[in-house]
């Protein structure tokens, strides 16, 4: 397909250390080779949750309320799950039996025998497992959870003007797979132990009001169940300071058996009580995060938020009396990433275990921004940060770096360097928007300056909100929906309503006015179902771990599901802006305005996926106004869409009091969306991947990456929840010093301007070819997907395709 | 000009060619220079694009708006407009009402220029300008007049005045090797620069490239027709040039 690869991948190779030199990766020896280890270890499926829980189910539903059973049923889990302390490790804790081990929760969603063989034998993204292990799955799980799941409950719920819907593709629901997540804390637990919320706990059970209060039986249960959650985590941390005391018994080399010593000291001490020291509060955050991620399993893993700004203090005093060093916290702090790296994303089950995802569980470390009192928040550990994402080179966790207008110059700039080596971190983002963004939602002005982002681009008040993202909108389909008037075209079967007849439309506005009607239609059936789930949860599946952390879970008695966290928001993704901006031109400006073609000739290329009429398809990619080239044109119908967007979901109302609002992000999204969207107005064939988050189209962007910042500046992004702009560059035009400076300055102008993210992919077209010929030498090359790197070779064909096709950019 | 890699093939030039210049090969389209009248008629009815008119004739309050949309990203890197070409001074009205509405925007203004005008017009240029960027090509009367056509003491003069008026100027000097990057040369350029009054005491290098063949062969026209020999001076010769320049106490650099 590429003759030229193999003349050009040489000169780009240099961009990338080959795979074989993997395990240099690290400041010394024990962080080469944990690192090594977390890189060459493959990703498995382990039963082992599955089967206890379904045990405990088995002998326990039906006796206790269900909070108290979810947390019974945690505490099960942690006293008796496989411990591991692996030969380097300094921070301790496996969700699994071993690193890279996946659990399953079949409570949610249960894997069938056919989905573990496919997760077992796919080329992408694989999941090993035994075949014992597939027929004990067999004989003990999968009979029990039938027809007990979350996902059958929802299933069985779904009305068919939903149905038609999803399966036409319009939409994505992430809560039929998994539990609502996206979670990040802010700073409360390297202040109290979780004996002193256990104590918390118990004085407001002694509160509860049962003459008054209607709520308090309910109340009741749900302190009562948090408060076991806490003793599960501490059982759990128990067994691994029993377990470390146990092999520094026969361990020969005496510096190890000090540091075993170490371990299980820091396991006494956390998560019971508050951290004293550096290595405590790392390890009490990691306790944190895999009590959440072992007790459900949440739509984005766990976050924990400005880590930067919650450990400094621990630094600078450890630092002052002596107890510590610069490159002892770098140790400690990598071990960290390491952990979190052994953490793939559990797999999906049905006709979505087959078609690959990603193994990144989108943990993103929040480096630098704001201080909750407003001042600049970058401190030492940020730097260190951004040196350990640069030197260890894995998928996770994420990092992005936080710009407000108060972040000095030289920590930008430390930010700019890793990015030009191409790795696709850290992504960065821009607080003075995010502040305001969560301030229009409700938020308080020090919550919101607590706040950042989790997973991939979601604003949120750290350790104060449930912000649970429900799924995608196809956007573009919409489109083509409202083209053949309600029928999808793939399968000509009626999916939605019928808007008309768009031959008979006799003007734009006709045309936009059936649109709107198709989105409002769309988007109040996802927000119905969504809804629905909701409630699901909070009555099904409380995380009674997870509540612990969020405000005001403790003092309202309730649930981070069930109105507990101090705010609930509801997030709906949309996708591809760029694609319908695009169309919607196209269809303005040929059809109505100059007439170059009729709406029954537009049409029928569509249909025909432009074959035959390839003149057309040149004149519209030619000779129309896109988004993302400073064009009032194109970017008045791009706010057009987007206020219409807002308005179709902004303010529905959420179960919880408060209200859905508006996300403008794609992930991978954007090529699903794209296989099961036909050919385009504006030029786009069909299968091909929709545009990503607020990005142009592909290749629609021809002035270059200041004429995308100003089209994308002139939405007005406070109004969302979090915008995602993908620019991806030339390594040659990031070779100089100088070079550094003008991407920070292209960053500063697109923050001053109001924008919400950037990311970077810094890689030529040569070395992704190259990779796609000889994956072997380029295992390591990360790029940026949407809000979070992955690894080039994980990614099936036409993802590939996708980040190739991407426009690159050549000069500023 | 035309762009084969582009072409679809659909014949919608030669259709609507109105000179009949245009005719459909295996080759891609095939121009008649002699017949063709530049009207313009296929860059507007080619559908890919693929027939583009070179140049695009603009109003100077459209483009003044056109920079004016980018003052966000000046203010944010300290930046401003430069006025290349061609040879900007070509056009000194076009260009001075430019200069002037920028100013008046408070946009920094660079010309960059080879100051081969009368003295008259780099004088109003002058003073509406913030930064001169100028070519430097060769120090030798005969050679400039062999390889540019015109003898460089216009230039010199010219240069000469900018910087007595205090101008801030950067002197950039396309280096080629077989023309230009002789040591005598280099040697002669810092000599003349360091006898100035110039404060700004900046060169830049910029080593030869042939960029320009894929443009010629878009037009239809023969690069270096003459073959005259040219080539990328080596690192070396690169970094000998450089030590010329610093041992005048001149900031050199490659590139810029």
């Amino acid at each position: 397909m590429h003759t030229t690869t193999a003349q050009r991948a040489p000169e780009s190779a240099s961009n990338f250390a080959p795979s074989a030199e993997a395990n240099v990766y690290g400041m010394n020896g024990r962080i080469k080779r944990l690192r090594k280890e977390s890189f060459d270890a493959q990703p498995s499926l382990s039963i082992e949750r599955a089967l206890i829980e379904t045990a405990f189910y088995r002998e326990n539903d039906g006796k206790y309320p269900v909070p108290v059973l979810r947390a019974l049923n945690f505490l099960e889990i942690c006293r008796r799950k496989t411990i591991y302390i692996g030969k380097d490790e300094l921070i301790v804790g496996e969700r699994g039996p071993k690193p890279k081990a996946v659990p399953t929760f079949p409570e949610l969603t249960c894997h069938s025998v056919d989905d573990l063989h496919v997760l077992n034998t796919r080329d992408l993204q694989r999941y090993a497992i035994s075949q014992k292990d597939i027929d004990a799955y067999e004989r003990e799980v999968i009979p029990y959870w039938n027809g007990r799941t979350q996902r059958e409950r929802i299933f069985g719920h779904v009305p068919d003007t939903w149905r038609t819907l999803y399966e036409a593709g319009l939409f994505t629901e992430f809560m039929e797979q998994r539990a609502p997540g996206h979670t990040a804390l802010d700073g409360k637990i390297y202040r109290f132990g979780l004996l002193d919320i256990k104590e918390r706990i118990a004085g407001e059970l002694k509160k509860l009001d049962f003459m008054n209060d209607p709520e308090a039986t309910d109340k009741q249960e749900e302190l009562t169940a948090m408060s076991i959650s806490c003793d599960a985590a501490i059982v759990f941390a128990e067994r691994h300071a029993a377990l470390a005391c146990e092999m520094a018994l026969t361990e020969k080399d005496p510096e190890r058996v000090a540091e075993l010593h170490k371990i299980a000291g820091v396991c006494r001490r956390v998560p019971a009580h508050a951290p004293r020291t550096f290595w405590e509060a790392i390890q009490m955050y990691w306790f944190v995060h895999l009590g959440t991620i072992t007790e459900l399993n949440g739509w984005d893993a766990m976050n924990p938020g400005h880590f930067d700004q919650h450990l400094i203090p621990f630094y600078e005093k450890e630092l002052a009396q002596g107890s510590l060093t610069r490159d002892g916290a770098k140790e400690l702090l990598c071990c960290f990433w390491i952990k979190v790296n052994n953490h793939p994303a559990p797999p999906k089950v049905g006709v979505t275990a087959k078609e690959s995802g990603t193994y990144n569980d989108f943990t993103n470390i929040n480096i630098g921004g704001v201080k909750p009192d407003g001042s600049d928040g970058v401190n030492e550990l940020s730097y260190l940060m951004l040196e350990i994402a640069e030197e260890l080179q894995i998928l996770q966790p994420g990092n992005s770096i936080h710009i407000s207008s108060r972040t000095p110059e030289r920590f930008l700039r430390a930010g700019c360097k890793v990015i030009r080596q191409g790795h696709g971190y850290p992504s960065v983002f821009n607080p003075d928007a995010y502040i305001q963004e969560l301030m229009r939602q409700g938020k308080s002005l020090q919550d919101a300056r607590e706040g950042g982002c989790s997973g991939c681009i979601e604003a949120g008040a750290f350790g104060k909100e449930a912000y649970l993202l429900t799924g995608y909108l196809n956007v573009p389909k919409i489109v083509e929906i409202t083209l053949n008037n309600g029928y999808d075209p793939l399968t000509g079967k009626l999916a939605s309503i019928q808007t008309g007849d768009p031959r008979d439309f006799k003007d734009y506005a006709e045309l936009y006015a059936a649109f709107l009607r198709q989105l409002r239609y769309i988007a109040d059936q996802k927000i119905r179902v969504s809804n629905y789930i909701d409630r699901m949860f909070a009555k099904y599946a409380p995380a009674t771990f997870l509540s612990l952390f969020i405000d005001d879970c403790i003092a309202r008695g309730k649930d981070y599901y069930n109105c507990g966290p101090r705010y609930n928001t509801t997030y709906i993704q949309c996708t591809g802006l760029g694609t319908v901006t695009d169309s919607l031109s196209t269809l303005k400006k040929h059809v109505f305005e100059d007439k170059t073609f009729t709406m029954d000739r537009i049409l029928k290329a569509i249909a025909a996926n432009f074959e035959g009429d390839e003149a057309m398809r040149q004149t519209i990619l030619n000779r129309t106004p896109f988004f993302g080239n400073d064009d009032a044109y194109a970017d008045s119908i791009a706010l057009q869409v987007y206020g219409d967007l807002f308005d179709a979901i902004d303010g529905k109302p959420n179960t919880k009091g408060e209200t859905f609002h508006l996300n403008m992000l794609s992930t991978t999204c954007h090529v699903y969306f794209g296989k099961v969207t036909g050919a385009t107005p504006n030029g786009r064939l069909a299968g091909l991947a929709i545009s990503d988050g607020t990005s142009p189209s592909h290749g629609a962007d021809t002035h270059g990456p200041s004429a995308v910042i100003k089209s994308l500046g002139k939405l007005d992004q406070v109004k969302s929840g979090g915008t995602l702009l993908n620019l991806r560059f030339l390594p040659s035009l990031l070779k100089r010093e100088a070079d550094v400076a003008k991407l920070a300055s292209l960053i500063r102008s697109y923050f001053a301007l109001g924008g919400h993210h950037i990311q970077f992919n810094i890689v030529d077209a040569a070395t992704l070819y190259a990779a796609q010929e000889s994956p072997e030498n380029y295992r390591d090359l990360l790029v940026r997907m949407a809000g979070y790197s992955d690894y080039f070779n994980d990614m099936n064909a036409d993802l590939q395709a996708d980040v190739i096709a991407r426009t690159e950019h050549q000069e500023f | 000009m035309y762009t084969k890699k582009k072409c679809i093939g659909c014949r919608t030039c030669v259709d609507n060619c109105p000179a009949s210049a245009l005719s459909l090969t295996a080759g891609g389209i095939r121009m008649d220079n002699n017949r063709c009248t530049l009207c313009g008629t296929c860059a507007g009815v080619c559908p890919a694009k693929a027939m583009e008119l070179s140049g695009t004739e603009y109003a100077a309050d459209y483009l003044v708006n056109e920079i004016e949309k980018e003052t966000i990203f000046m203010d944010q890197s300290e930046g401003g407009v430069t006025f290349c070409g061609g040879e900007p001074l070509m056009h000194p009205d076009a260009l001075l009402e430019l200069l002037r509405q920028c100013g008046e925007r408070g946009v920094h203004r660079a010309v960059d220029t080879s100051l081969f005008a009368r003295p008259e017009t780099v004088k109003r240029i002058m003073n509406e300008t913030d930064l001169f960027l100028v070519d430097l090509k060769h120090m030798d009367a005969g050679k400039h007049r062999f390889y540019c056509g015109v003898s460089n003491e216009l230039i010199l003069s010219n240069l000469r005045m900018i910087v007595a008026a205090g101008k801030e100027t950067i002197i950039r000097i396309p280096l080629i090797e077989g023309v230009n990057a002789d040591e005598a040369n280099i040697s002669r350029s810092a000599e003349f620069l360091s006898s100035l009054p110039w404060d700004t005491k900046i060169v830049h290098l910029l080593p030869y490239h042939d960029i320009a063949a894929g443009k010629h062969e878009k037009l239809g026209s023969a690069y270096n027709p003459d073959s005259i020999p040219m080539a990328t001076p080596s690192a070396e010769a690169q970094e000998r040039c450089l030590s010329i320049f610093r041992s005048h106490n001149i900031k050199a650099s490659v590139g810029g």
